[in-house]
């Protein structure tokens, strides 16, 4: 019988994460702070409007690129938030989660052998994306030193000729790192200078803590060469809804539109009714439980400093990543260890890239209870290595 | 600062001083002065407990009664509410718009107590005009909790990207 696999799916390699996925999921008891997930459940009346789309229902497909009213409660959001402006007919696409977008953004723009920039520790997604349409993935390490911020610098030794694409993970997953103003003025510069695209993932936007998110996309000349990518899973505790969503000049999101209408057909009709509502009526909630993360951020960063961790004010998702280097192990045994002897799991920064080395990320999308009950155990296990 | 204690401990009045200050990115000292400051100026008026009482061997009976009343001349509202909210048997007294003046909320031993009460105490006031009680049967939420909830579960897989 000949091998059903193709030589691209074989050669792919499994998500770190899954094998740290493996290994927890033997452990009934383990406590985890390993979540990539909000704690909150969907707003009410985010469900309500989702049932009641239900009894009426709504029940069949959505034009492919989305039902109109959320594209254009999104090109509103975005005007909003980010002082840009969407024509909600050509530029908007309805996805399922930010996930699919960064797929079909790929697939529209690259053709076998272009590069593309991935600065990491980042989220597991990009690399393969970029691999299974044929794309070359090149890594841009981030260092602590930086704050996990991409330099100009670093992206200018990073270009080649062959480049193409830059992803933009920020706010990050897993260093919770931001990009001020400044910081994209200066890599702006770099993209318009080497005639680079961007597909910008602000999954995170509305989970900043210094002030307001800015988008690469605001930068002068940057609109018409940046997809921005974003969802409703993290700022309104939507992933189970699966609903994210593109937006950028009309000849990518186009091509975008056509990968997802024979891949999707459409996203899923309730969820978007539901995101009407949440676009509408939803900036109360979304405050609300961006200032309850904040206040378990403090509190984590403030813990995990008080153990002598090295750890940079993350001001963005909901992740901290200490650097847990001066203990001597690596980010995989540190982890391992952790959940053995005190049955805590933290995921190793290596499942976000060979950078997160010597690093692991917490999520404090738990309540204040579970936080002060894992990091207590963290505490213990720290004492014991720094005595051992 | 204040309005973010007061969202705080609403939620947990029990929350350590130096934890809240944490949370709050706030000096302990500050945080520890409004506090008090809130307290002397009545903004917080004190830090009770919410108990189920279903969930104990103790009967316990509340009710929530329309009053109707005539105000008297000078004195307004205020000085018949005091009269009703000086029992100690009566837990909350508000003013209400719309067909009736007072609600009143009652915990009473048993429905005997609170039917006593309202006959030989609320109704018999001068200013009173008319009563109409209303037995709770079940507490399902109060003081935004759930009561009836057994433990919150984490529905989330351990691990996600």
């Amino acid at each position: 019988m000949r091998n059903p696999i193709s030589d691209k799916c074989a050669a792919l390699k499994p998500s770190g994460i899954r094998k740290f996925f493996d290994v927890v999921s033997e452990m009934p008891d383990a406590i985890s702070l390993g979540v990539g997930e909000p704690d909150f459940d969907t707003p009410w009346f985010i469900r309500d409007e989702g049932i009641y789309s239900l009894e009426k229902g709504r029940t069949f497909y959505t034009s492919n690129a989305g039902l109109k009213e959320l594209r254009q409660e999104i090109a509103n959001y975005l005007n909003r938030r980010c002082g840009l402006t969407y024509d909600p007919l050509h530029e908007v696409v309805v996805t399922v989660g930010g996930s699919e977008a960064i797929d079909i953004g790929l697939r529209a723009m690259l053709d076998p052998g272009d590069e593309v920039l991935i600065p990491e520790p980042c989220f597991v997604s990009y690399l393969p994306c970029a691999q299974l349409t044929d794309g070359v993935p090149v890594p841009i390490p981030l260092v602590a030193e930086d704050e996990f911020r991409l330099t100009a610098k670093q992206l200018e030794e990073a270009v080649t000729p062959k480049s193409k694409v830059l992803i933009m993970p920020f706010p990050n997953n897993p260093t919770g790192a931001i990009m001020t103003r400044k910081d994209l003025e200066a890599v702006a510069e770099v993209v318009l200078r080497h005639d680079l695209y961007v597909i910008s993932d602000e999954i995170y936007a509305e989970l900043t803590y210094g002030g307001d998110h800015v988008s690469i996309a605001s930068m002068p000349g940057m609109r018409e060469r940046t997809i921005v990518i974003n969802g409703f899973s993290k700022s309104y505790a939507m992933t189970g809804w699966r609903l994210g969503y593109a937006a950028g000049p009309a000849r990518i999101i186009e091509q975008m539109t056509k990968i997802h209408q024979f891949a999707i057909m459409c996203a899923p009709t309730v969820s978007q009714y539901a995101a009407v509502e949440a676009m509408k009526n939803g900036d109360d909630a979304v405050a609300e439980m961006r200032e309850s993360y904040n206040q378990r951020r403090r509190f984590v960063v403030n813990t995990l400093r008080e153990m002598g961790l090295d750890c940079f004010e993350p001001l963005g998702a909901f992740y901290v990543f200490p650097s847990i280097k001066k203990f001597g192990l690596s980010s995989e045994e540190f982890c391992n260890r952790l959940l053995e002897e005190e049955k805590v799991a933290v995921v190793p920064g290596t499942a976000f890239g060979d950078s997160g080395e010597g690093f692991v990320r917490i999520s404090y999308a738990y309540s204040l209870d579970a936080l002060r009950e894992a990091l207590g155990r963290v505490r213990r296990f720290t004492e014991r290595l720094e005595h051992a | 600062m204040r309005e973010k204690i007061l969202a705080v401990m609403e939620k947990n009045s029990r929350i350590d001083l130096k934890e809240l200050a944490v949370l709050l990115g706030e000096d302990e000292i500050a945080v520890a002065n409004a506090i008090a400051d809130m307290e002397k100026e009545n903004i917080i008026c004190g830090y009770h407990t919410l108990i189920n009482w279903d969930n104990t061997s103790e009967e316990k009976v509340s009710a929530l009664i329309e009053v109707r009343v005539t105000p008297q001349r000078g004195m307004g509202f205020d000085h018949i509410a005091e009269r009703i909210y000086q029992y100690p048997e009566v837990n909350a007294v508000y003013l209400m718009s719309g067909a009736y003046d007072f609600t009143v909320i009652l915990e009473g031993k048993s429905m005997r107590a609170v039917a006593q009460f309202v006959s030989e105490k609320l109704s018999t006031l001068d200013s009173v005009l008319s009563t109409a009680t209303h037995f709770v049967l079940k507490k399902y939420k109060d003081h935004g909790t759930v009561l009836s909830k057994s433990q919150n579960r984490d529905e989330r897989m351990l691990i996600t990207p």
